[in-house]
């Protein structure tokens, strides 16, 4: 396998915040990487910044961003165009805000074949039916000419993935694809997703804050908090011997059908993330663990549990104990 | 069957006429259709469905918000239609699903919260403030945070609001309407924490509406299954999960997706049509979807049964 994006030591900062702060990742060619944490963690934002797309206030900086060998950190925006939406396509959580309400699902779909590889409408058109039909869209010929608004949430999102595959591209980075969705439909799109990489060889970085989504559709996990990935590793190895403290927390929060008895309460972490400002040190989590001690003033070590994972922590505890 | 019903609906149906367009006729969206539910006292009730099943239209009416077309719904064995405002207020309060837009932004907390007790008309000041101190700190937020606006909270935060709104006229009955979708994993099990603890100190009843079958596994007593405005099973929430009889509860049970790496993802075997409550299936509604569909489900509208004593689905094979 190779490494289709390897981001290395990003960080992020909106005036004194720091946003994220060191994230390193990789994602391999027909692998799905998922990034996992809070709201406000920071894994949206990191997103946009791969694909240079911060707010005007938003600072980049980062030792790499290696996209398919080459570093496109250096990338002026005229260059980022050619890749965005190209080799580096997208999805966002709620398909009702992404897509354009004003124009038809055809003519926003054919345009981003027509914009980058200057085909000509009817070709782009063929390859927008051949894809909805790809992606379990019904009657596409006539979907092309119907408005998002006409078109159910479930159906939005497919449109999405479909105009992501446009132009065949090699890394797909989608945000929340299945927060605004049935659960029904949910199992449908992440079936698709899955499909498509195994077919194509995609690589997926898949950003959400379910942990269901993650185990079952991940095969690398980036546990990300306060805007730093403080545990990573291969998804069995992840679940199965998670060390970080707020990986714990978080697994134990989700609620499993069977797992707990009636009247027994949820674990879950109190407190909620801080908001990191310039001049921090330690380890952002002390506040809300239950393991911190005076050591977790100084910033985490970065320790090797096992193959490709690795953790972020002063406490590193073994799978057996509680 | 000593208990008492904190809550009773009969044939209690809504039907929205949704105006056609230049060329269109009007047309008739049955939003809930014929629901008849008993829920005792100190029971919670999961309510589970896609969107567009009608079940905020059923918590409306419940609420006393929507109108019912036609049936009626009994709280304590008071007709509500019969109830004024107030009182309908002092028995059965709600608790929404976005706390970012249930909270006026230019109201200070403890305004917020004490509104409903105001509203009353019957409370002294002193009263009014000292309950809403009381019922703060019941659900975990300072004195110090009431002062603040509700823009200065998170979400758990604001949803802890929403909750003490919903409870300083102490009602009987707490609906509560996908109350932790909008909110973190880890913020979810606070918040479903408290509602149990509150649940069980003030012998409260609630009615508990979300897509998230673990969620409703977790906090339900019973759980009801609509599709597309019907009731199609009904049961106690152990033996609905153990044994969920109408295909439509088997596609939703499938597709929740636990933390348990190597399971791959469910087929669930719905389809990608979409089901429009404005043009209902004949026969059982769910048979264009239905992987065990047989001829009649196309033509025949399936009667309820009743395997158990608790339990109803409305299926042919049953």
């Amino acid at each position: 396998m190779s490494p289709i994006l390897e981001v290395k030591n990003l960080a992020v900062r909106f005036g004194p915040t720091l946003a994220v702060r060191n994230a390193s990742f990789t994602v391999q060619k027909g692998e799905t990487h998922c990034i996992v944490g809070e709201s406000g963690c920071g894994k949206s934002v990191t997103a946009l910044a791969i694909m240079n797309l911060l707010a005007r206030n938003g600072q980049r900086d980062a030792k790499a961003i290696q996209f398919s060998g080459q570093d496109i950190l250096a990338y002026s925006d005229r260059q980022m165009e050619d890749v965005r939406g190209n080799r580096m396509a997208m999805i966002f959580q709620e398909p009702m805000t992404s897509l354009n309400p004003s124009y038809t699902v055809g003519s926003q779909m054919t345009e981003v074949l027509r914009r980058h590889h200057n085909t000509t409408r009817d070709k782009a058109e063929q390859r927008a039916i051949a894809l909805m039909q790809r992606v379990g869209i019904t009657a596409p010929q006539m979907r092309l000419g119907q408005y998002p608004h006409q078109l159910s949430g479930g159906l939005r999102q497919r449109v999405m993935i479909a105009m992501a595959l446009m132009c065949d591209p090699e890394l797909l980075i989608a945000d929340e694809p299945t927060t605004a969705l049935d659960v029904t439909v949910q199992a449908q799109i992440l079936r698709l997703l899955a499909e498509l990489k195994q077919e194509l060889g995609l690589g997926i970085l898949l950003i959400t804050h379910d942990l269901g989504i993650v185990a079952r559709v991940a095969d690398h996990v980036s546990v990300m908090y306060a805007g730093e990935v403080i545990e990573s590793g291969r998804t069995a190895d992840l679940f199965a011997n998670p060390t970080h403290p707020y990986t714990r927390g978080l697994i134990d929060c989700v609620p499993v059908p069977g797992k707990i008895k009636p009247g027994e309460a949820l674990g879950s972490i109190p407190g909620t993330v801080p908001v990191i400002k310039d001049g921090f040190s330690g380890c952002a989590f002390r506040f809300r663990c239950a393991h911190a001690s005076e050591v977790c003033t100084q910033a985490a070590p970065r320790r090797e549990i096992g193959p490709d994972h690795v953790v972020h922590c002063h406490l590193p505890r073994q799978g057996a104990d509680q | 069957m000593s208990k008492t019903a904190a809550l009773t609906l009969k044939d209690l149906s809504c039907t929205f006429h949704v105006q056609g367009g230049l060329f269109q006729p009007a047309r008739h969206v049955r939003a809930v259709d014929r629901i008849s539910f008993t829920l005792e006292e100190g029971g919670v009730l999961g309510i589970v469905g896609e969107s567009g099943c009608g079940k905020t239209t059923l918590a409306r009416m419940i609420l006393g918000l929507q109108n019912p077309t036609s049936g009626e719904a009994f709280v304590h064995g008071q007709r509500l239609s019969e109830l004024d405002r107030r009182a309908r207020a002092r028995l059965i309060q709600p608790v929404f699903q976005d706390p970012f837009s249930s909270l006026n932004p230019k109201h200070r907390i403890k305004d917020i919260v004490a509104l409903p007790l105001r509203a009353q008309g019957r409370f002294e000041p002193q009263e009014i403030e000292r309950r809403t101190a009381a019922i703060l700190e019941r659900v975990g937020l300072s004195t110090e945070q009431g002062r603040r606006l509700p823009a200065e909270l998170s979400g758990g935060q604001r949803q802890r609001v929403a909750i003490a709104r919903a409870l300083i006229l102490e009602p009987r009955i707490v609906v509560c309407d996908e109350p932790t979708s909008a909110l973190d994993v880890s913020v979810q099990a606070q918040i479903l924490n408290l509602l149990g603890e509150l649940r069980r100190d003030l012998k409260l009843t609630y009615v508990f509406i979300s897509h998230n079958l673990a969620v409703v596994e977790h906090v339900a007593s019973e759980v009801m299954v609509m599709y597309l405005g019907r009731m199609v099973e009904r049961n106690t929430t152990a033996s609905l999960f153990k044994q969920p009889r109408h295909p439509y509860t088997q596609a939703l049970l499938a597709s929740v997706l636990t933390p348990e790496p190597g399971l791959g993802l469910p087929d669930v075997g719905l389809g990608d049509t979409m089901p429009d409550p404005s043009n209902i299936p004949s026969g059982c509604r769910f048979h264009p979807r239905c992987l065990k569909a047989q001829p009649q489900c196309a033509t025949i509208t399936p009667s309820p049964s009743t395997p158990s004593d608790r339990a109803m689905v409305e299926c042919h094979l049953f």
